[in-house]
């Protein structure tokens, strides 16, 4: 049965001391592991302030000084969002953190980045003010010319506001499971000259 | 077949370890993150510059909203010559030999004439000039209405958009029809009757937001706030905020040449969709990164990783 067979690959790949482990390998002590957290974290604040502001209503933050300080929460969650996931990239090309059969870790956690610049981008277009009313005039060239605005309307806000809280995040979120599992089953990926002494090779 | 190297990288890691607890790292980074987070929100806010309304346009600038609604009307607009996903009037931009957006075809109608001036204005009482241009307009062929349309426009422009200078002519009831929604859209009753086009639920701007960008006041604006597409626009936003930064790699493109001169053809005046195909491979380039030799080779080349693990280097002496 594919249930069970399911089951065994997750206890194999996923058992809990690498979901949840007690010890790391010692190289992972650099300050450029802090960016990877950092980046769920601030997703954490995004999806908690987003939440509130789905709750109270589109218009909200416009007339309530509280939502105003609710959607102050919300963009600034979402600047050291992008600010925390562009160094964790960076941070990852230069480790070539795709080495040791990791592969998919990297297409998954790009995906993730692709994936935040569209929800980021249907955010700003349901502001409701005059910053979605011009991006949103401006940016349908663009969808037109590909042919994309003829299903993707950034000028109709009912379309936009469903993508943003519903759609997209539903798409970011199931990206960066995979991509947390995936860190969690393969492991941190070992330094570039971990092995050279093994493999008789220099640095 | 896998290196040596490989089967050494894909191995459970048997070298040091150190303690590690990572429920409590991620609650010290939710904390932490969620304190900054706060503290930029209390300092600095969020921008929330005001939305335009038609009301407004109309109010500040009555001349540029008058001369817009006769251009509606004519389908001189940009709206009324736009092209695919809104009507047929041109076949649009293209990338190379593809024309995509007219192989999508029209799948969001937009009728400048009727949806953005006539059925608006059926919608309010009238003064009884607008009333009879009205009445006059639905009971003409689309040939006279067109040919009065275009003679108004024409004649407009030529006087610089001053509707006192314009020459006589035979422009039918074009001149009450253009006064009778500028009327409207002062009294504030244009926006809502652009959106619900007679409904009762709705949620799609797209209409309002084509006649809104159709004008100059939109354009104005944008421009006082640095947001035009020719000062990396798409990524900034009102005020002093860091807007959409991630997006810079987009906006670099129109900045520079051929992308940056509408004239040039072909690239510069079917920019969007060169752009957005070069921005389609780079992505895919991103995603693919590890497969890309060259690119994948340049973390061995260029040791950065010696910095990002000297403590470990160090201790272990490599």
């Amino acid at each position: 049965m594919w249930t069970s067979r399911l089951r065994q690959s997750w206890q194999k790949n996923l058992p809990v001391e690498k979901l949840l482990p007690d010890t790391q390998p010692a190289y992972v002590s650099s300050w450029i592991y802090i960016f990877g957290v950092a980046t769920l974290a601030a997703l954490g604040v995004i999806i908690g302030s987003g939440l509130v502001l789905a709750f109270e209503g589109a218009s909200w933050y416009h007339y309530s000084s509280v939502g105003h300080f609710v959607n102050s929460l919300h963009y600034w969650s979402v600047q050291f969002f992008f600010v925390f996931m562009v160094v964790h990239l960076w941070g990852k090309f230069w480790m070539a953190a795709w080495r040791g059969r990791r592969l998919l870790t990297w297409i998954t956690g790009a995906l993730a980045f692709v994936a935040s610049i569209g929800t980021a981008f249907t955010g700003y277009l349901i502001q409701s003010n005059f910053d979605s009313q011009w991006i949103s005039f401006e940016a349908k060239d663009g969808f037109n010319s590909m042919g994309i605005g003829s299903r993707f309307n950034v000028t109709n806000f009912g379309q936009m506001l469903l993508m943003h809280v519903a759609f997209l995040p539903v798409i970011l979120g199931v990206i960066t499971v995979i991509h947390v599992l995936m860190v969690r089953a393969k492991g941190v990926v070992p330094p570039i000259d971990a092995f050279n002494q093994e493999l008789g090779e220099r640095k | 077949m896998s290196s040596p190297r490989t089967k050494l990288e894909t191995a459970p890691w048997a070298g040091r370890t150190r303690k590690y607890d990572l429920i409590k790292e991620g609650v010290a980074a939710l904390v932490i993150v969620s304190i900054l987070v706060v503290a930029l929100s209390t300092l600095f806010g969020s921008p929330d510059e005001k939305q335009v309304t038609f009301k407004d346009w109309a109010v500040a600038a009555p001349v540029d909203f008058y001369a817009t609604t006769v251009q509606e009307l004519a389908g001189s607009s940009g709206s009324g010559g736009y092209g695919p996903p809104y009507n047929n009037a041109s076949v649009g931009v293209n990338l190379g030999p593809l024309h995509i957006a007219k192989l999508m075809g029209v799948t969001h109608p937009v009728d400048t004439v009727n949806d953005f001036v006539i059925t608006p204005l059926t919608t309010v009482s009238n003064t009884a000039p607008v009333a009879a241009a009205l009445k006059q307009w639905q009971s003409s062929d689309s040939k006279t209405q067109s040919m009065w349309a275009t003679n108004y426009d024409t004649a407009l422009s030529k006087a610089n958009q001053d509707a006192t200078k314009v020459a006589t002519g035979n422009y039918g009831p074009v001149p009450d029809l253009a006064s009778g929604l500028l009327t409207m859209a002062q009294a504030g009753s244009l926006d809502g009757a652009l959106l619900s086009q007679g409904n009762y639920f709705q949620s799609d701007n797209t209409k309002q937001t084509l006649f809104l960008g159709d004008g100059n006041y939109l354009n104005d604006r944008s421009t006082a706030e640095h947001l035009q597409g020719s000062t990396w626009g798409m990524m900034n936003e009102t005020g002093r905020y860091p807007g959409q930064a991630w997006l810079w790699l987009y906006s670099f493109w129109y900045q520079i040449p051929p992308f940056n001169n509408a004239d040039s053809h072909p690239f510069g005046a079917n920019a969007d969709p060169w752009i957005l195909a070069i921005m389609g491979l780079l992505t895919v380039g991103l995603v693919c990164i590890p497969l890309i030799p060259g690119l994948r080779s340049l973390p061995y080349k260029i040791p950065i990783h010696r910095l990002v693990w000297k403590n470990y280097y160090r201790e272990e002496n490599l």
